[in-house]
């Protein structure tokens, strides 16, 4: 409870929301550890921490979708104790979690009043729904959207909004963002900006979960940091900075976080080409991954990242220039066809592409092994425990569904599946999306590992110290094209200048 | 290219109910044109009031397979409701006008428990809908076939005109079949039982979060439908004047029921669709019969012909679904974050 500002007492005024000493265990592991939290009228309150570090759970304690095993929460002075989200919203604590809680065939307006609808004379006040939801979005400054549209015609941003709206339709005096810009545009942010000011100037206590530091530092006066389940600090804004802040809230520095390659690990012949390659996504595509060789790729998203991929893998076959695996020519037709040739995909949705859940993990592990190498199956069911525990896979037995894993557990028995096929080359999307530090690092190990033994690794990440950490090259892709090539260890903002295209480095894809 | 686009944009303007109605004045258009071919008026008061008569009692039963539908369930004890309902009033009647009353109120009675069970079973025990109503509608059929071998009671003159009477050319039983639709479309619009049946069917766990008892309108939509199945089973009672044990299922109500609610644009998985659109489904299906029927299509070819009309009417739905379907939900990212700090 280090650096927790001075209380000015529970009692003093304005004062929204306090929560002390709140803990929470989950079969016995202690996700939160007698954490403080205090909001006062108009405070835009950051929660920051790494992921597993504890926010969503202080988030879902204060919604009232976990009770806490200690501690106590006072709204206006008063204690209260949720054990239904519905509670702690009438309280005036509504929460906009990540996953949105809309109907999409249901209309804007019918959508916030869900389970509240306005009756007159026995039934539902249509009018008057329209009517009271025009009004909400207009107090938070929104015009564009129309109480009687369909929520599926929405955007992403436009459905937070009616999340928001929803909120401050219950009175709201606290509400709580968990990461509201994760998938929004830069313009669309700006909007959320201002509606978030908007709420702070009508009183209104926020607690804002997020990722981007620099909308921390925009939005909120005071940010709380969370390390593995403990309070590292709760400090006003203008007395951290960015460096500071990332170090309390990784506790070591990023360097020494991504492992040096096996010692004598050296690309050795072209393994995977590319030659004007292209089709209805990306365009005039020309890489070469050699044997042992960590390529990564950058760029926006929608930049063509993914499809490249697809492309190589067969799931969207390029149309147009060459693809040779070892020298060889070849285009994939299927991912099976792909699979057959020596590749591997770990796709960026696990859940929906990278696993069956509810099947065990040793099915998981042997999956694509039994659809497209049956005769090797009796081999690979004698490999894959081993490299199940060579991953540190933490699971009760080989017979648990893949579902009752954590994430990383998860991402390592995806691993698994691939490296049961023995690939030549493993093209990875996002190997490290939402899982825990402890997985991830383990996941580079194991990238360094596979190198060691002349896998190619061609690898898509939005995180940038990790395509910096780990790739030999790094190639940004820009509007479906290579925009540009970087060394290895290049520093962000060159990254960032190519993928935008503020400076083209080397060479310029012909247009 | 761009024609293609801008066609598409103005298709998906039209609604899903647009394109069911769309299709039946299609259906009818084309109908009189075959109809003429086959040297009669599709327009004659008798043709008009034949397909009427023909909506009436499908009617009924899609309305009510709309509601569990809507609600994310199923009911395939339809048939088998009506066909019990028919048998019970026709006994309890037994020719008597005095006893229709106490028919009917026997009727719709032992319906809404049935259609209670359903509901329940359902919802508390969480049984899929298919497999209960599969379970309710074996139950009772097993028990028609153990105590009624034939036709038995009788229903009296009065109640029999509700079957024969029109009003112009428009027969009173369709009347009855659309003062229920009606009043199915203000609930569904303008109860919060409509609205919470809406949100119950298109996702369960937002209905919950929101504070709705999700038991309550799964209860209540199967009870309504077996309601409404029982009104088809007095219908079909007022027609033939006797109870017949075997009605219901004879006229296939569970699937074409379905058929009829999913052609007029309900998704199967619940949650979004109307009444209106069931309507037009049912008289499409109408129409066709009739047509058929005055073609002279042998009954074996009629039952190719729906069954291609079916799945043809709801692979366009899939089709615009896959169309309108939003751009993938891109996760959070640090680069998009740089981005925006390098800006």
């Amino acid at each position: 409870m280090t650096g927790v500002p001075e209380s000015i007492g529970p009692d003093a005024p304005g004062i929204l929301l306090s929560a002390r000493g709140l803990s929470k265990s989950f079969a016995g592991h202690r996700v939160l550890d007698d954490v403080d939290l205090e909001l006062r009228s108009g405070q835009v309150h950051g929660l920051v921490g790494e992921n597993g570090a504890g926010k969503s759970t202080l988030m879902k304690l204060l919604a009232g979708v976990y009770t806490p095993d200690e501690g106590r929460i006072e709204v206006a002075g008063e204690p209260v104790s949720f054990s239904h989200p519905l509670q702690a919203q009438h309280a005036g604590v509504s929460t906009v979690f990540q996953e949105f809680n809309l109907l999409p065939e249901r209309s804007v307006a019918e959508n916030v009043w869900l389970g509240r609808e306005p009756r007159r004379a026995g039934l539902v006040d249509t009018a008057r729904m329209q009517r009271d939801t025009a009004e909400l979005l207009r107090d938070l400054g929104v015009s564009h959207i129309r109480p009687g549209q369909r929520v599926r015609s929405l955007s992403v941003a436009e459905q937070q909004i009616v999340e928001i709206a929803k909120a401050v339709s219950f009175d709201a005096r606290v509400i709580q963002m968990d990461e509201p810009t994760a998938a929004l545009a830069d313009r669309e942010v700006e909007l959320l900006y201002g509606i978030i000011a908007g709420l702070s100037e009508r009183g209104i206590g926020i607690v804002y979960v997020s990722h981007r530091l620099k909308e921390v530092f925009d939005l909120c006066d005071t940010i709380t940091v969370l390390k593995d389940g403990q309070q590292v600090t709760t400090r006003p804004a203008d007395e951290l900075d960015d460096a500071g802040l990332v170090r309390l809230m990784v506790g070591r520095s990023i360097s020494s976080f991504f492992p040096d390659p096996v010692p004598g690990t050296e690309p050795g012949e072209p393994m995977l080409e590319l030659r004007g390659a292209g089709n209805g996504y990306v365009d005039g595509v020309d890489l070469t991954l050699r044997a042992g060789e960590i390529v990564g790729i950058s760029g926006l998203q929608g930049s063509g990242r993914t499809e490249l991929l697809e492309a190589v893998f067969g799931v969207r076959p390029f149309t147009r220039g060459q693809m040779l695996l070892d020298g060889k020519p070849l285009r994939p037709r299927s991912p099976r066809h792909a699979i057959r040739s020596g590749l591997a995909m770990i796709t960026e949705d696990r859940k929906a592409t990278g696993l069956a859940l509810n099947q065990t993990i040793l099915d998981n592990a042997l999956g694509v092994v039994r659809a497209v190498f049956p005769g090797r199956t009796p081999a690979a069911r004698r490999d894959v425990p081993g490299i199940l525990s060579s991953l540190d896979v933490s699971a009760r037995s080989m017979d648990q569904e893949a579902q009752f894993l954590s994430g990383g557990n998860q991402q390592k028995v995806v691993l698994a599946r691939w490296l049961a096929t023995h690939p030549r080359v493993v093209l990875m999307d996002e190997p490290t999306r939402g899982i825990d530090v402890g997985a991830k690092h383990a996941i580079y190990e194991l990238m360094r590992a596979m190198t060691a033994e002349g896998v190619s690794i061609l690898m898509v990440s939005s995180e940038l110290p990790e395509v910096i950490g780990m790739s030999d090259r790094i190639l940004v892709m820009r509007d479906g094209r290579l925009a540009g090539e970087l060394p290895a260890g290049s520093d962000e903002e060159a990254v960032i200048q190519v993928a935008t295209g503020v400076t083209t480095p080397k060479k310029e894809p012909a247009r | 290219m761009s024609t293609l686009t801008a066609l598409r944009n103005r298709s998906t303007t039209l609604t899903s109910t647009g394109i069911v109605y769309a299709v039946l004045v299609l259906a009818i258009v084309l109908g009189a044109i075959l109809t003429a071919t086959a040297g009669r008026n599709f327009f004659s008061q008798g043709n008009v009031s034949s397909i009427l008569t023909g909506t009436s009692i499908l009617g009924f039963i899609a309305i009510g397979q709309t509601l569990v539908i809507l609600v994310g369930s199923l009911d395939l004890s339809v048939p088998f409701v009506a066909s019990l309902v028919s048998v019970l009033a026709a006994e309890r009647m037994a020719g008597e006008p005095g006893n229709v009353p106490s028919a009917i109120l026997v009727a719709l009675l032992v319906a809404a428990v049935i259609g209670l069970a359903n509901g329940l079973i359902v919802s508390v025990l969480g049984v899929h809908g298919f497999i209960a109503t599969l379970g309710t509608g074996l139950v009772i059929s097993g028990y028609l076939a153990t105590n009624y071998q034939g036709n038995t009671g009788s229903a009296p003159r009065s109640f029999r005109l509700v079957g024969a009477t029109q009003i112009g050319p428009v027969p009173l039983s369709t009347v009855i079949m659309l003062g229920c639709a009606v009043l199915a479309i203000v609930m569904l619009r303008r109860t919060r039982l409509g609205h919470h049946l809406y949100a119950v069917g298109g996702n369960r766990e937002v209905a919950r979060m929101s504070g709705i008892r999700t038991q309550v309108p799964v209860i209540a939509a199967h009870t309504l439908c077996s309601l409404l199945a029982a009104l088809a089973g007095l219908l079909l009672l007022a027609r033939l004047s006797v109870g017949s044990p075997t009605i219901g299922s004879q006229g296939g109500y569970d699937l074409m029921s379905i058929a009829a609610v999913v052609l007029g644009g309900t998704l199967l998985a619940g949650g979004k669709g109307n009444v209106l659109g069931t309507l037009a489904g049912v008289a499409i299906f109408a129409v066709m019969d009739n047509v058929m029927g005055a073609m002279e299509v042998n009954p074996f070819m009629k039952d190719v012909i729906r069954g291609v009309v079916i799945i043809a009417a709801v692979a366009v739905y899939a089709r615009r679904e896959i169309d309108r379907r939003p751009a993938p939900f891109e996760k959070p990212s640090t680069l998009d974050a740089a981005l925006q700090e390098a800006r």
